[in-house]
Formats: C-alpha cells, sequence, structure tokens
C-alpha cells in the first residue's frame, strides 16, 4: 500500500485523532468520579494542612469532620448567609471572584484545636506560571496568623515552588494581618533587609520573587475581602 | 528471535549513557535540564518520568512505523507522546493523587521534552519494539543521571542540602560560609551541563570537532 498518497494520509489522520479522542474521552469520564472524590480529600487535607495538623496514617476526612465545626458562607459586610455544613465547602472561589464585592459568597471554616477557636480563610491568586492558593489560620482575635498552607499549580520548582515548603509557611506563623489603629495591611513578603513601613513582613523566596509578590498580592486581595468579618 | 539481551542492544542500552548521551552530546532536554534541577528530589522524578514515556512512546511508534505517512510522521509522534502523557497524568490523578500533585508541571513539560520527539525520529521510526523499548530506557537514563549529577551540585552548593536534609552544618554558616545563590539560578546549570561536556569530551576524543 502506498502510505504517501494523500488518501492514505488523510484517513490516517483521522483515524489516528478519532481513536486518541475516543481513548482520551473514555479515560477522562471513566476516572472522572475517583478523580473528584479525591479532589475534595485533598482540599480537606490542605485546609487542615494550615492548621499544622498532622496527617500520617490518619483519614483525612475522619479529622476533618471532627476538628473543623463549622463552614460560614459570609458577604463582605461580615454577615452570615449560611452555616450549613458542605455549602461553604462547595464554593468555588475562582467564580466568586468575578462578581462584585458585595454579591461575593465567602468561606470561613471555623476548627476547634483544644478548645480555642480558629479561623480558616481560603485564598487564591496568580504566581509567575499559574494560579497559587493555599489556607490562611487565624488565631481568635482574627488578627495573629495561626499557620499557613500555599500550593500552586505551575511554579518553578526550587524557586517560585518552594512556597509549598513548611519553612516558607512556617515563617508566617504569629504575624499580625492587621496594624495597631485595628486596619487591616495584610503582611508583606520581601528581600531580606528590606523594610515594609507599615506592616509585618517575611522573607522572599530567592529567585522565586515574583511568585513572592504574588503570596503578597493574594494575602491582600482575599484576606482583604473579610476586613469587616476580622473587625468584628 | 534471538535471545533478548544480544550484544547490538548491550549497545543501543549503554551507547546514551555514555558515547552518545542524550543531552552532553545530542544537546538535547537541555530545557528541562535547567528548569528542574535546583533541587534533587524533581531532577530524579523527571528524570523516571521521561524514561517510563520515552520507553513506550518508543515501542508505540516502532509497532506503527510502518503504516505512518511520511508527511505527517512528526504529528503522529506528537499525538502519541501527547496521549500517553495525557492518560498516565490522569491514571495518577485517579490513583496516586498525592503524586500527581507533586509531579504537576513536569508531566506537562515531559511532552516538550526534545529527547522524545528525538528518539522517536532517529531510532523507532526505524528499528522493531524491544530494541526501541531499550533504546527508550537507555536515553532515558542517560538523560536521568545528567539531572541528578547538575541537581546533586546546585542543590548541595547553592541550598547545603540534598533531598532537602542538612548537609552542610550550621556550625559551617556560623564561621561565614554561604549559600552560593548564583547556583539556584538556571545559569549555572547550563555552566555545569558546560563542565560536564568538557569532561566528557576530554575523556573522549573521537567526540571532539577538527
Amino acid at each position: 500500500m502506498n502510505t504517501n498518497s494523500n488518501n492514505y494520509t488523510l484517513i490516517y489522520a483521522i483515524v489516528m485523532v478519532v481513536v486518541v479522542a475516543l481513548l482520551l474521552a473514555l479515560v477522562s469520564s471513566g476516572l472522572k468520579d475517583i478523580q473528584t472524590k479525591n479532589v475534595e480529600l485533598d482540599k480537606k487535607k490542605q485546609i487542615l494542612s494550615s492548621l499544622k495538623v498532622d496527617l500520617t496514617n490518619k483519614d483525612a476526612a475522619e479529622v476533618y469532620n471532627n476538628l473543623i465545626t463549622k463552614e460560614l458562607t459570609i458577604n463582605s459586610d461580615a454577615k452570615t448567609l449560611s452555616e450549613i455544613k458542605g455549602e461553604a465547602f462547595a464554593i468555588d472561589i475562582i467564580k466568586e471572584s468575578a462578581k462584585k464585592l458585595e454579591d461575593r459568597k465567602l468561606p470561613v471554616y471555623v476548627a476547634q484545636i483544644e478548645s480555642k477557636t480558629k479561623y480558616i480563610i481560603p485564598v487564591r491568586g496568580n504566581g509567575l506560571w499559574g494560579p497559587i492558593w493555599g489556607y490562611i489560620a487565624l488565631d481568635e482575635d482574627k488578627n495573629t496568623i495561626f499557620g499557613t498552607y500555599f500550593s500552586h499549580a505551575s511554579e518553578t520548582p526550587g524557586l517560585g515552588a518552594e512556597i509549598a515548603l513548611p519553612t516558607f509557611q512556617d515563617s508566617f506563623i504569629g504575624k499580625h494581618i492587621l496594624n495597631d489603629s485595628n486596619e487591616f495591611v495584610s503582611i508583606a513578603v520581601m528581600k531580606a533587609g528590606q523594610k515594609s513601613d507599615d506592616k509585618e513582613q517575611i522573607d522572599a523566596i530567592a529567585g522565586g520573587t515574583i511568585t513572592s509578590k504574588g503570596v503578597e498580592k493574594m494575602l491582600l486581595n482575599c484576606i482583604g475581602q473579610y476586613e469587616a468579618f476580622l473587625k468584628k | 528471535m534471538s535471545k533478548l539481551i544480544s550484544d547490538k542492544t548491550k549497545e543501543i542500552f549503554l551507547g546514551p549513557l555514555g558515547k552518545n548521551n542524550p543531552v552532553t552530546v545530542q544537546v538535547l532536554g537541555i530545557c528541562s535540564s535547567l528548569a528542574v534541577t535546583s533541587k534533587l528530589e524533581p531532577a530524579i522524578v523527571m528524570g523516571l518520568s521521561v524514561t517510563i514515556i520515552v520507553a513506550f512512546s518508543n515501542v508505540i511508534i516502532s509497532l506503527l512505523r510502518n503504516t505512518i505517512p511520511n508527511r505527517i510522521r512528526i504529528i503522529v509522534q506528537l499525538v502519541v507522546v501527547a496521549a500517553l502523557v495525557t492518560v498516565v497524568s490522569e491514571i495518577l490523578k485517579a490513583f496516586a493523587y498525592d503524586v500527581s500533585v507533586q509531579l504537576s508541571v513536569y508531566i506537562g513539560l515531559i511532552i516538550t521534552n526534545c529527547i522524545l520527539m528525538g528518539r522517536l525520529e532517529a531510532f523507532a521510526m526505524g528499528n522493531n519494539p524491544w530494541e526501541s523499548f531499550v533504546d527508550g530506557l537507555g536515553n532515558g537514563f542517560g538523560y536521568a543521571w545528567i539531572l541528578v549529577a547538575i541537581a546533586f551540585f546546585r542543590e548541595l552548593l547553592g541550598s547545603g542540602t540534598l533531598l532537602s536534609f542538612r548537609i552542610i552544618p550550621q556550625s559551617a554558616y556560623d564561621a561565614g560560609y554561604s549559600n552560593n545563590g548564583l547556583m539556584i539560578l538556571p545559569p549555572m546549570a547550563l555552566i555545569l551541563v558546560a563542565c560536564i561536556i568538557w569532561v566528557h569530551r576530554s575523556r573522549n576524543k573521537e567526540l571532539q570537532e577538527k
């Protein structure tokens, strides 16, 4: 058979594309349910990570149910819209951020650790190559950072991707997001040696400047939406 | 079918580890050897992933080699690689979610790795599946050891750690030693690749251009 004829080439291409498309569609839809479960479980793990809970050899879903006592849906005026468990969890904060600030549904997770209340706020922003996100756990005063968790889709390993490491995340612990006059100022992520005028700061990642700045902006924008809630 | 490990297959496997190394001699896959070598762990993961994908896409292309129309062969190769990588990534997401999160960016990077296309075009298009498989393994490992070697020096000198364990003791820092910041930036990977090529060529005179 002449494998160089136009007809053969055309048919070959069409068959190949159809076969590959079918294969990928099959794989994708066949694995969809397991993947969604994994994603949900992973979200719970991420939320728990901001509380510095050790999850080794534990069922994350069970730990989540025990520790997270409330899931609140609030708006930017700190009015509680819903307290039903699962509702705040299902909020897609990417979609919400496209709405006007007044219309956004904002999730807050409330945890009880050693009979102390912690508030967990999800954050999402952009790094150098793609989205970055995380969870910020605040103490009862809604000011002191109890723990953080950051992750990323495609930051450079060894540089921007370092935001996902405990060394970076732990440097936030104990910092305050409100200033002395109780205004929300967020946290600065800066090169060691530089000084921020009005806010508390942590060291940026060497070689990961844009990702570090992305984290700074993400904290400012996302926690900023909760300003009324923080001051309440 | 003679025995599986003949002298020829041995040569196909060992060649890319030394005299015909994909990175230092064929100068393929340079981009990823800059991108993922600032730490040892991602370098190892990337090396293994590429090895697996190159071996299997080699086999698939080798099986199809007599049917592929010449004019669209590159496209066919690309589709095979992309489909394989996507399937692997979907399966990882379903059954090894943690691994897939860790691999994140590498999965995509594998498709763009020049070694894949290079081996498919140069080897799998003209050889039988078994030899192609061995060739894929050889080139994958040849690529992997260069990555690991670069990452070893970059992590040790740039961060003072190996696989995130501290190697250079705190006392050295107290005595005035400091990490070399240049090491964690991409240019240093290029310089290290050049050093490896230099050593490699001075030991293998036949590789030197006149």
